[in-house]
């Protein structure tokens, strides 16, 4: 999300992370969203949400009746939905959230209003990248065979 | 709390708002939530924790392997039956137990092994004491257990209401977030009387004011 130089950013900003799709508190979508980056959502929302690898924020005017599946979820308004999370979700205390979730990790602050069913589910584990084939080194040579490349022979005679 | 209020989110309000709030925190030995995470089955389960949504409870559930459903039963009672001195009296009201129960306590036969119900019952009127715990009968599990605590001191008009936070399985904090008349007070054959239903009822004796009961279904 950009920020305004000078200007106290949202407590929900993430500066490190740059730039983020969101759509403002004026806006009301009806449907599916699908995205390849962040989303921040302060509006709102009625349908489904897949941001499979990315970050979805609901800001403090965000209202969202959906269910929801993403990389990691931060909360700050309203959600009435179902949620898969691969990797977070961080519930802040002026969360208001009815619905199930579903989540390697789940942080929620007090003050937070939330209803519903935990699951922790542990992360798949990486899949092992695929080895290279071993390089087999060639049997050592019998100390006849050494002499004769020493020698630059090309021919070993078996005694 | 009126719905409005609920739907913004906002922290509960409790009757007689003007008592002080007592602000110590206790962490206190509790025998009947280590006899709770005893009865539980090693596979793992589903646990009602009605003490309102915390992070210490729910890693502490979820880290034993087991699902936890969270709700905020002070809110619930607040949504379904308002607040103030007629909200005993709208507990009496049919649509309106309905309507708590469909928002709380909605979950299949036998879905749940097992449910922390902390303090929440003393703040039922009889009849909905009754429907709670015909309705808690039915999705709780055979064999599993409630775990209930009850305020000994009788001669309070006020008890603090209260948020439980499991330290581990034989530790609770108990911070309080404000106060409220409890609908009614029971001893100890009142309390025998009320889960007459159930497989067994126990008690343990403690030095403060909160009585503990674990009941096992």
């Amino acid at each position: 999300m950009a920020t305004t130089p000078g200007r106290v950013p949202e407590p929900y900003a993430d500066p490190v992370r740059g730039s983020a799709a969101s759509l403002g508190k004026s806006v009301v979508v009806k449907g599916q969203i699908f995205s390849r980056e962040d989303l921040t959502i302060d509006g709102e929302v009625e349908g489904a949400i897949e941001l499979p690898e990315h970050r979805l924020t609901i800001g403090p005017n965000g209202k969202v009746n959906a269910n929801i599946k993403a990389r990691e979820i931060v909360v700050l308004g309203t959600v009435n939905g179902n949620m898969e999370v691969a990797d977070k979700i961080d519930i802040r205390k002026e969360a208001r959230l009815v619905g199930d979730i579903r989540s390697a990790r789940v942080v929620i602050e007090d003050g937070a209003y939330f209803k519903g069913s935990i699951d922790i589910v542990k992360p798949d584990p990486p899949k092992p990248k695929p080895q290279p084939a071993p390089v087999v080194a060639p049997p050592p040579a019998a100390p006849l065979q050494a002499a004769a490349a020493a020698a630059g022979s090309s021919e070993v005679k078996r005694p | 709390m009126s719905g409005a209020a609920a739907q913004a989110g906002r922290a509960p309000q409790f009757t007689l708002r003007s008592q002080p709030v007592q602000s110590e925190i206790v962490t206190r030995h509790s025998p009947g939530l280590d006899q709770f995470f005893a009865s539980l089955p090693g596979t793992p389960t589903a646990i009602l924790d009605l003490a309102g949504a915390n992070q210490a409870n729910i890693e502490f559930i979820t880290g034993l392997g087991h699902r936890i459903f969270s709700d905020d039963i002070a809110r619930a009672l607040e949504n379904a039956f308002g607040e103030g001195p007629e909200s005993f009296a709208n507990q009496n009201d049919p649509a309106r137990v309905e309507q708590f129960k469909s928002a709380t306590l909605d979950f299949g036969v036998n879905a749940l092994g097992g449910a922390l119900l902390w303090d929440t019952l003393q703040y039922l009127s009889p009849p909905l004491l009754t429907e709670t715990l015909d309705q808690l009968f039915h999705i709780i599990e055979p064999g599993s257990s409630l775990l209930a605590y009850f305020n000994s001191d009788e001669r309070s008009a006020l008890t603090p209401v209260c948020s439980y936070r499991i330290v581990d399985r034989k530790t609770v904090q108990i911070a309080p977030r404000g106060y409220n008349r409890p609908a009614q007070h029971f001893n100890n054959r009142a309390l025998e009387k009320i889960f007459n239903r159930f497989n067994s009822v126990k008690f343990f004796l403690s030095r403060d004011n909160l009585r503990e009961v674990l009941v096992r279904r």
